[in-house]
């Protein structure tokens, strides 16, 4: 590993090397390092290609960790020229998205302290949605059935929009972890890298995102 | 010991299997614990539909995140971007 004087400047979670990053997943893939060469010979397509595929996403993970939009934009923002600042000592040896989603998680804390919102929320302590079972461990009230109606009933309302509010409204955790994937489809090893957790931890906070918003669709599709 | 025996859908409540629902969709359940999930779910019709609907969660909540690009929030980027390079 060669030390570079602009990798040294950055904290090591904006290094993009993610030692200890089993396996190839999540490096740079060829598509990335064609585009990394070409926004380092200062190629503005390659840039706008970039922030055409990440930027939504970006906003949508910084509002894990901030309240307000606006905030969420600059946080964007300012990753992005973080990124721009520090293509001279990115290796590749994760993916320009994890680097990139990092450098996000890492403003975005910052700005969420900054906007006195960055509560911490123990996630451990709040109620589980998973449904209602007998002392022994069975269904008292069996779930209605519905999975085979909701892809229609889903498709005709706005269901996503209400979706996006009760996200919103998830603990800190949760939103982060459900965001990343579910809404973007990323897969469990790169979140963990992102967001600095465990896939134990990560699976805890995407089952109760996951059984909040299913009892949430259940009240859609069902009334 | 009953390690001989295959697992039958009784060896693993609902209130488990559907603790295990997420686990199982990220291929992390292994072992003996894959066995005894999958003999209850072929046994159980509810925790079948609960799983059916996590499934489904899952695909709706992928539709939150289809939403284009602000053009005013692209043309403030490329801005950045050409500021960024004029400065270097």
């Amino acid at each position: 590993m060669t030390a570079t004087r602009s990798r040294q400047t950055l904290p090591a979670s904006e290094r993009g090397d993610s030692d200890g990053l089993a396996g190839t997943a999540c490096v740079a893939s060829v598509d990335e390092r064609d585009l990394l060469r070409r926004l380092r010979s200062g190629d503005e397509a390659a840039f706008t290609v970039l922030v055409e595929r990440h930027h939504p996403a970006m906003v949508r993970l910084a509002l894990g960790y901030v309240r307000s939009r606006a905030v969420a934009e600059e946080v964007a923002q300012d990753a992005w020229l973080g990124l721009l600042r520090g293509l001279d000592g990115f290796e590749g040896r994760a993916s320009l998205r994890t680097w990139l989603f990092q450098i996000v998680v890492n403003r975005a804390i910052s700005a969420g302290r900054r906007e006195h919102r960055y509560l911490p929320v123990d996630d451990q302590h709040l109620e589980n949605d998973d449904g209602a079972f007998s002392q022994d461990g069975w269904w008292t009230t069996p779930p209605a059935h519905w999975a085979d109606l909701a892809v229609d009933r889903i498709a005709a309302r706005d269901v996503a929009g209400r979706i996006r509010d009760l996200i919103s409204r998830l603990p800190a955790g949760q939103r982060q972890v459900v965001t990343l994937r579910d809404v973007e489809g990323l897969p469990s090893g790169e979140v963990c890298l992102i967001l600095g957790i465990t896939e134990a931890n990560q699976r805890v906070l995407l089952h109760r995102a996951r059984s909040r918003i299913r009892s949430h669709l259940e009240r859609e599709v069902m009334t | 010991m009953r390690r001989r025996r295959a697992p039958s859908g009784h060896d693993m409540t609902c209130r488990q299997a559907v603790a295990l629902v997420t686990d199982y969709l990220d291929g992390a359940l292994t072992g003996e614990h894959a066995a005894l999930f999958r003999a209850h779910l072929a046994e159980c019709p509810h925790c079948t539909e609960h799983l059916a609907q996590i499934r489904v969660t899952v695909a709706a909540t992928g539709q939150v995140g289809i939403d284009d690009l602000d053009p005013l929030a692209r043309a403030d980027l490329i801005d950045l971007y050409r500021r960024w390079r004029a400065g270097t």
